[in-house]
C-alpha cells in the first residue's frame, strides 16, 4: 500500500491524498442507505493533469478508480471497491465560460449545479435541471448520472443540455466530445455514451451545457385530494389540455407530514394525495396556465387549491419538496428510496401496486415523485439491523420492479444502476441488449478498471 | 473525577440517535469546516461516519478523531439544514466528552487550561468576578498599556501573546451591582412573574446588556427575579466534552431559581439558551432534579423569544428624537437562529425601534468564527470566518451591528477595522435605550 502511497503522492500534493482510517471512513458510501465499504486512499486532485496522471498511473498499475463529485448519488455508484482508489473531483469547481452568443457554459466537473443556474441568471439564462440534491451535487455527477430534477416534464433531465464534454479515457487519453454546435451528425454521439455512464467508462472533467432564456414569469399552485386517483385524474387532463407546467409533483399523506415537520411550509397533512404544480414562460400564459390548472383541479374534486403568495413562498414550496427524501428519514433509522418509472398513463396502478406490496410484506412505506414523468419514489422506512424486516424489504422491492416491468416501465427513472439496481437490471433488458451493454463497457474499458462492479458484476479482467 | 460516569459515550449513546443520519449530505453547503477543505470528514455527515464508525466498533478514539471533533465549530448550522432531523448536538456533545474520557488529547498545558476554566473559574462565579476584577485594574490602571509598550509580553506564551489584545474589556460594575434581586414595574401589578439569567461572560463583560433586558422586561410588565452570583449555566463544559460537569452546573442553576413560581427563565446570550433549553436530557437519570429540570425546559426562553410571545410595547418616538435614522444589521448568533430556531424575533424588536432602518447583509446565519472558545483553540479557522463576517457587515453601510450573544459581540467588535465606526449591540439595548428616549 505505502507504494500506492508513494506514487500518487509523488502527483498531487500530498494533503491532497488521505490515506488515514479517520479520513477515509467518511468516503466510504453516497447518499443511498445501507451500503458502504471502506476505501483504500482518497485522491482529491487540483487540475486535468493531475487527473489524467493519476489515471494513467492506475493503468500501469491496474488499480481500480471510483470517480466521485459530493457523494450524493442514490445507487451506491461512488461507494468504493476493493482494492481501488477513490478520485474525487470536487476541486475541479471552476467555471470556465458564460457564452450568451451561443447560450452555453463551460464549467469543470466539480462545480455545483446550483451555482450553474446563479452563473446562467444575471444574463437572464437559465440551466433547468434541479436535483433534489442541486445545492450541493456536482455537474460530473449529473451528468455521470444523467441527473433528473422536478422540472423534467417540460424542461427534460441533464442529457438534453449536455452538448460537450472532456473525459479522460481508461487509457488516460483526454478525449473531447461533442461541440457548441445546435447541430451536429458527425459520428456516433459519443458524448451520449459518457452521460449516464456512471463513471464505469471514463472520468468526466468538463462539460459544456446549454442555456435556456430564463422563465419571466412563474405561477405555483398547491391541490390536496382525498385520493390518489383524483390527484392522477387532474394531472392527466392538464396534459390532455395540451398545458406542459414545469412542475407537477406529488406527495402523499406521510410525505407531506414529514416535509411540513422539518420545514413549516404550509403543506396540507390531512389530504391523501398533495400536487405541488408549478407553470413558468411568459407572464400571461403563466396567467392563463394558472387558471386553468385551478379550474382543472376543482372541477376533478381537489378538496383545496391554493396559490403560492409570491416567489419567494413558491420558492419555499419547491425547495421543501426536494428534502421529501431525508425528510422521511425522521421516521425509521433506514430510508430506502427507489425510483421506478412508468409511462404517465401507468401511474396510479403503480402507486396502488405500491401500497398493495407495503401491506402485503408489512412495511411502512411512502410514496412522492414527479406525477408528470410518471417517475414515482417509493420509500420504505425500516431499519438496516432488523434483518428479518430486511428480508421482506428486498421481496417487495422485487415486487415493485418486476410489475414496473410489467408496465412497460424502467427500474429507474433517475438514480441509475450502480449497485443498487444491479441485480434486477437483467429483468429490464432482452439478451441482446444486455449484451450491448456489457459490449460497450468491454470495448472501452478492457481492463475493467473504471467504477467496476457497478451497473455489471465485476469480472476479473482476462489474463493475457 | 467522580466514578459514575459512563465508560463509553458514542457506543453507550441510543443508537437510533447515530443511525438517523441517511448521509444525503444537504448538511455539506451549510457547513463552515467543509467549505473550508472540501474534505468529507471536515462535513457534519463526515463526522456523524466517524462517530458511528466508533459506536460501531470500527474505529478506536484517536487523537485525529478528537482533532476533528475540535475542528467543528459546534455552530449548528448543520442541524438547520437536515430534513432528517439529525440531533448533532447531542452526538456532539458525546463525541467530545469521549475524547476528553479517553484522554486522547492529551498535554499538559491544554489540562492546566481545562482545569483552571471548566474546574475552577467557570464553576465558581466568585472566582470567576474576582479575577474578573484584577483584569479591569489591570485594563483601567494604565498597566495594560505599560505592559504592551513594555515588551513584557513577550516573555509569555506565544498563545497568550497573541491573545492578550483581544481580551475582552472587563465592566466596571458587574450584573448584582446594576440588577436588584428583585425589581417590579412601578404603578401596575406585574403581568409576568420572570427569572432573569445574569451568565458568566455576560456577568463580567456586558452587565449593561443585563440591565436593559432587566429594564425591558419591567417596561412590559414582568416582574423580574434575579438570583445573585449565578455563575455559568454549563454550556461551556457540555460544548467541551465535560458532561459531568455541565450536569453540575445545571443542577446549580436549578437551586437558585424557584422555577414552579416564574412564568419563564430569560436569558440574553444565544449561547447559553441553546445549552439551558435542554436541562431535561442532560439532568434525565438524576431522579431528584429530572422534573425540576424538565420544567424548566419548558419556561426557558430566549428574551426575544419572550418580548414577542407577549406581545412587546413598541417604543413611540421619543420627543429629543433627532431628525433622520440610522440603520442597523443584524447578525444571527448560530446558536440562536440554529440551536434555538430564532430568527424573527430579533428582527422584530429591532423593526419596532422608531427611526432605525434594518439592512440586510449577505449571509446573517453564517458562524462569525466565535464558537464558544473556537477563535482560542483553532485561530485561524475563526480569523477567516471573521474577516468574511465583517466584510458582509461593513457592506451594508449600517452604523449598527446588532447581535444576541457575546461571544459574536467580541468577536465581530475584535475584527472590526480601527477606523470603522460601527458598533456592536444586543438588540434588547437598542429596545431599553428606545423606551429611555420615549421620556427624554
Amino acid at each position: 500500500m505505502s507504494h500506492t502511497f508513494d506514487a500518487l503522492s509523488q502527483i498531487v500534493d500530498p494533503c491532497d491524498l488521505l490515506t488515514e482510517p479517520e479520513d477515509l471512513i467518511p468516503y466510504g458510501f453516497d447518499g443511498t442507505a445501507a451500503l458502504k465499504h471502506k476505501a483504500t486512499c482518497v485522491v482529491t486532485p487540483r487540475n486535468v493533469e493531475q487527473v489524467q496522471a493519476v489515471v494513467r498511473w492506475a493503468r500501469d498499475e491496474g488499480v481500480p478508480i471510483v470517480s466521485r463529485g459530493s457523494g450524493t448519488g442514490l445507487s451506491g455508484g461512488s461507494v468504493p471497491v476493493d482494492s481501488g482508489i477513490v478520485l474525487c473531483l470536487v476541486h475541479l469547481d471552476q467555471i470556465l465560460e458564460v457564452d450568451p452568443a451561443n447560450l452555453t457554459i463551460l464549467c469543470e466537473a466539480g462545480v455545483i449545479t446550483r451555482e450553474i443556474d446563479e452563473a446562467a441568471a444575471p444574463l437572464g439564462l437559465f440551466y433547468p435541471p434541479d436535483p433534489g440534491s442541486m445545492k450541493i451535487s456536482t455537474i460530473g455527477g449529473n451528468v455521470a448520472n444523467n441527473s433528473g430534477g422536478l422540472r423534467g416534464l417540460k424542461y427534460g433531465v441533464t442529457r438534453d443540455y449536455v452538448m460537450g464534454m472532456e473525459v479522460i479515457l481508461p487509457d488516460g487519453e483526454i478525449a473531447w466530445l461533442g461541440s457548441k454546435c445546435v447541430k451536429d451528425v458527425a459520428g456516433y454521439s459519443l458524448k451520449d455514451l459518457f452521460v449516464g455512464s456512471e463513471g464505469t467508462l471514463g472520468l468526466i472533467t468538463k462539460v459544456l451545457l446549454k442555456l435556456v432564456p430564463r422563465p419571466r414569469a412563474r405561477q405555483t399552485l398547491l391541490a390536496s385530494f382525498d385520493s390518489m386517483e383524483a390527484a392522477a385524474r387532474t394531472v392527466s387532463e392538464i396534459i390532455k389540455r395540451q398545458i406542459i407546467p414545469c412542475t407537477l409533483e406529488f406527495l402523499d399523506r406521510k410525505t407531506c407530514q414529514c416535509v411540513e415537520d422539518f420545514a413549516q411550509v404550509g403543506l396540507p397533512t390531512e389530504a391523501a394525495a398533495v400536487v405541488l404544480m408549478e407553470t413558468d414562460g411568459v407572464p400571461s400564459v403563466v396567467e392563463d396556465e394558472a387558471d386553468a390548472m385551478e379550474a382543472i383541479a376543482s372541477e376533478n374534486g381537489a378538496i383545496s387549491v391554493e396559490r403560492a403568495e409570491d416567489d419567494a413562498h413558491a420558492a419555499r414550496l419547491a425547495t421543501a419538496r426536494r428534502t421529501a427524501f431525508s425528510a422521511l428519514a425522521r421516521i425509521r433509522p433506514t430510508t430506502i428510496l427507489e425510483d421506478v418509472t412508468v409511462p404517465r398513463s401507468r401511474l396510479v396502478e403503480i402507486v396502488s401496486f405500491v401500497e398493495e406490496v407495503a401491506k402485503k410484506y408489512d412495511l411502512e412505506m411512502a410514496t412522492f415523485g414527479h406525477f408528470g414523468d410518471g417517475n414515482v419514489h417509493p420509500t420504505i422506512l425500516t431499519d438496516e439491523t432488523d434483518q428479518a424486516e430486511m428480508e421482506r424489504v428486498e421481496h417487495a422491492l422485487s415486487d415493485i420492479f418486476d410489475k414496473t416491468i410489467e408496465l412497460g416501465g424502467t427500474i429507474t427513472g433517475e438514480h441509475g444502476v450502480g449497485l443498487a439496481k444491479k441485480p434486477f437490471l437483467p429483468r429490464q433488458f432482452d439478451t441482446a441488449s444486455y449484451r450491448l451493454l456489457s459490449l460497450v463497457k468491454k470495448s472501452i474499458d478492457p481492463e475493467g478498471l473504471l467504477n467496476p462492479g457497478k451497473i455489471f458484476d465485476r469480472e476479473e479482467p482476462a489474463s493475457a | 473525577m467522580s466514578s459514575n460516569r459512563p465508560l463509553r459515550y458514542l457506543s453507550d449513546l441510543d443508537y437510533s440517535v447515530v443511525q438517523q443520519c441517511m448521509h444525503c449530505g444537504m448538511c455539506l453547503p451549510s457547513c463552515p469546516t467543509y467549505l473550508e477543505t472540501g474534505k468529507e470528514r471536515n462535513s457534519p455527515r463526515g463526522r456523524i461516519a466517524l462517530m458511528r464508525a466508533i459506536a460501531d466498533g470500527d474505529l478506536e478514539v484517536t487523537k485525529e478523531f478528537g482533532e476533528e471533533m475540535y475542528y467543528c465549530l459546534g455552530c449548528l448550522a448543520c442541524t438547520t439544514a437536515c430534513p432528517a432531523g439529525v440531533d448533532y448536538p447531542e452526538l456532539f456533545e458525546n463525541a467530545r466528552a469521549e475524547v476528553e474520557h479517553q484522554d486522547v488529547m492529551f498535554h499538559p498545558d491544554r489540562r492546566f487550561w481545562r482545569w483552571l476554566t471548566l474546574h475552577q473559574l467557570f464553576q465558581d462565579q466568585t472566582k470567576l468576578r474576582i479575577v474578573g476584577r484584577l483584569l479591569w485594574i489591570y485594563q483601567i490602571s494604565g498597566l495594560a498599556k505599560l505592559v504592551r509598550k513594555s515588551g513584557l509580553l513577550r516573555l509569555a506564551p506565544a498563545n497568550l501573546r497573541e491573545l492578550e489584545p483581544s481580551t475582552p474589556k472587563i465592566a466596571r460594575r458587574f450584573s448584582d451591582q446594576l440588577i436588584e434581586s428583585r425589581e417590579s414595574p412601578e404603578g401596575s401589578a406585574p403581568r409576568y412573574r420572570v427569572g432573569l439569567l445574569t451568565g458568566c461572560v455576560q456577568d463580567l463583560v456586558f452587565s449593561g446588556v443585563n440591565r436593559d433586558t432587566a429594564d425591558v422586561l419591567i417596561e412590559n410588565g414582568c416582574e423580574v427575579i434575579t438570583p445573585r452570583s449565578q455563575g455559568c449555566c454549563g454550556s461551556l463544559h457540555a460544548h467541551n466534552g465535560d458532561l459531568e460537569l455541565a450536569a453540575n452546573r445545571a443542577r446549580a442553576m436549578l437551586d437558585q431559581f424557584d422555577v414552579s413560581s416564574l412564568d419563564a427563565i430569560i436569558t440574553n446570550a444565544a449561547g447559553c439558551g441553546s445549552h439551558l433549553k435542554h436541562y431535561g436530557n442532560l439532568l434525565k437519570d438524576d431522579e431528584a432534579y429530572a422534573e425540576k429540570a424538565r420544567e424548566w425546559d419548558r419556561k426557558a426562553r430566549d428574551i426575544s423569544e419572550w418580548l414577542v410571545e407577549i406581545g412587546f410595547r413598541a417604543p413611540e418616538p421619543g420627543p429629543t428624537e433627532t431628525s433622520g435614522t440610522s440603520s442597523a444589521t443584524y447578525h444571527e448568533a448560530c446558536h440562536l437562529c440554529h440551536g434555538q430556531k430564532i430568527s424573527q424575533q430579533p428582527r422584530e424588536i429591532l423593526a419596532a425601534i422608531p427611526g432605525l432602518e434594518l439592512a440586510e447583509m449577505r449571509d446573517a446565519t453564517h458562524c462569525c468564527g466565535s464558537a464558544g472558545v473556537y477563535n482560542i483553540t483553532q485561530p485561524e479557522q475563526a480569523s477567516k470566518l471573521q474577516k468574511e463576517k465583517v466584510a458582509h457587515i461593513c457592506a451594508t453601510g449600517a452604523s449598527i451591528v446588532a447581535t444576541a450573544n457575546p461571544g459574536c459581540h467580541l468577536q465581530i467588535e475584535n475584527g472590526l477595522p480601527e477606523e470603522s465606526e460601527v458598533s456592536v449591540c444586543h438588540p434588547v439595548s437598542l429596545l431599553a435605550a428606545a423606551y429611555r428616549a420615549e421620556r427624554g
